[in-house]
């Protein structure tokens, strides 16, 4: 049971260095620098959406005149 | 159809979700993997754009046939819109696959079945809008492309999902590349790639109603002109103005 739980473990171990190897953004996250990225993602996605309800807007505007001069 | 393109409910989802999708896609963690490394992130925003196509090309083919069961003029737009949305969205998922293979594969373009596959589909779906600008009369515009645009979506299905499949490609999910099989099934990346493709696929529906309501708002005002134009004419009869005939 022990010996099962120790190569288990020892196969657990294994994994997890070959995980170590493969290069991540590992100090760029733990500098926090990934937060700058998402804000500006963030914030440009803000203006292309506050854009688009704006389009959105002047076009049930113009639905709206439009039905207006229909009547 | 028509009312719940004009709700805003749905458009506040799209914006949720999508917001989850920036976040989550950069900051949650992602599957260690060789080659592929932080790229995999790409997974969030390259694939929705594929998944956001195949979505808005499928309603426009249901308003193509719906067209040539019942025709009008409103199943005609919606069939165009959807589809030029779709379109857009297409050619985002070449340039971002694109960029993606750039790194991964060292290559901008290979000569591999699935990225060829999509650049013929692409191109099928140029030539349906070449196609209804060739066409004046609004009525045969309508019909042919309609026919058309089921034989794009009837092309579309093998060169994307089947062809590809039937031997071997780099791309992922395909041939004798397992590629995404191993990570798909990761919790970790599902939890965000399935809100990112709802989140993309909503946001196209969006974009694709606006161009609609701009277009039907666009008919309108032609016929008023049409209308107006129309007016004078009768006067032209011999008839003094304001008379109704």
């Amino acid at each position: 049971m022990s010996l099962l739980l120790i190569s288990s473990l020892s196969a657990f171990a294994q994994v997890s260095s070959e995980v170590e190897e493969v290069a991540m953004a590992d100090t760029f996250r733990a500098e926090g620098k990934i937060y700058v990225v998402v804000a500006l993602i963030l914030l440009i996605f803000a203006g292309l959406i506050i854009y688009t309800v704006r389009i959105d807007r002047k076009i049930s505007c113009l639905e709206r005149e439009m039905n207006n001069l229909h009547d | 159809m028509s009312s719940l393109l004009k709700k805003n409910w749905w458009k506040v989802i799209t914006v949720i979700l999508l917001v989850y999708t920036i976040i989550g896609g950069l900051l949650f963690e992602v599957p260690r993997l060789a080659i592929l490394n932080e790229t995999i992130r790409a997974l969030f925003f390259h694939v929705p754009m594929w998944f956001g196509m195949l979505i808005l090309l499928t309603i426009s083919v249901v308003y193509s046939i719906k067209y040539l069961r019942a025709p009008s003029q409103m199943v005609d737009n919606y069939a165009i819109e959807f589809a030029n949305t779709g379109i857009v969205f297409g050619v985002l998922g070449i340039l971002t696959g694109s960029l993606w293979a750039n790194f991964t594969w060292g290559t901008f373009w290979t000569s591999d079945p699935k990225l060829n596959g999509a650049a013929i589909a692409m191109l099928i779906y140029f030539a349906y809008l070449i196609l209804r600008n060739s066409l004046d009369d609004e009525q045969q515009r309508a019909k042919i492309s309609a026919i058309y645009n089921v034989f794009a979506f009837a092309t579309l299905i093998p060169l994307l999902f089947i062809l590809p499949r039937l031997t071997d490609s780099l791309h992922p999910g395909n041939g004798g590349n397992p590629g995404f099989n191993s990570y798909d099934l990761d919790s970790k990346l599902r939890l965000v790639f399935y809100p990112a493709v709802i989140g993309w696929a909503l946001f196209g529906v969006w974009l694709a109603s606006l161009r609609l309501r701009a277009r039907v708002i666009n008919q309108k005002i032609n016929e008023k002109i049409e209308e107006q134009y129309n007016q004078p004419s009768e006067s032209h009869t011999g008839l003094p103005a304001g008379h109704s005939v």
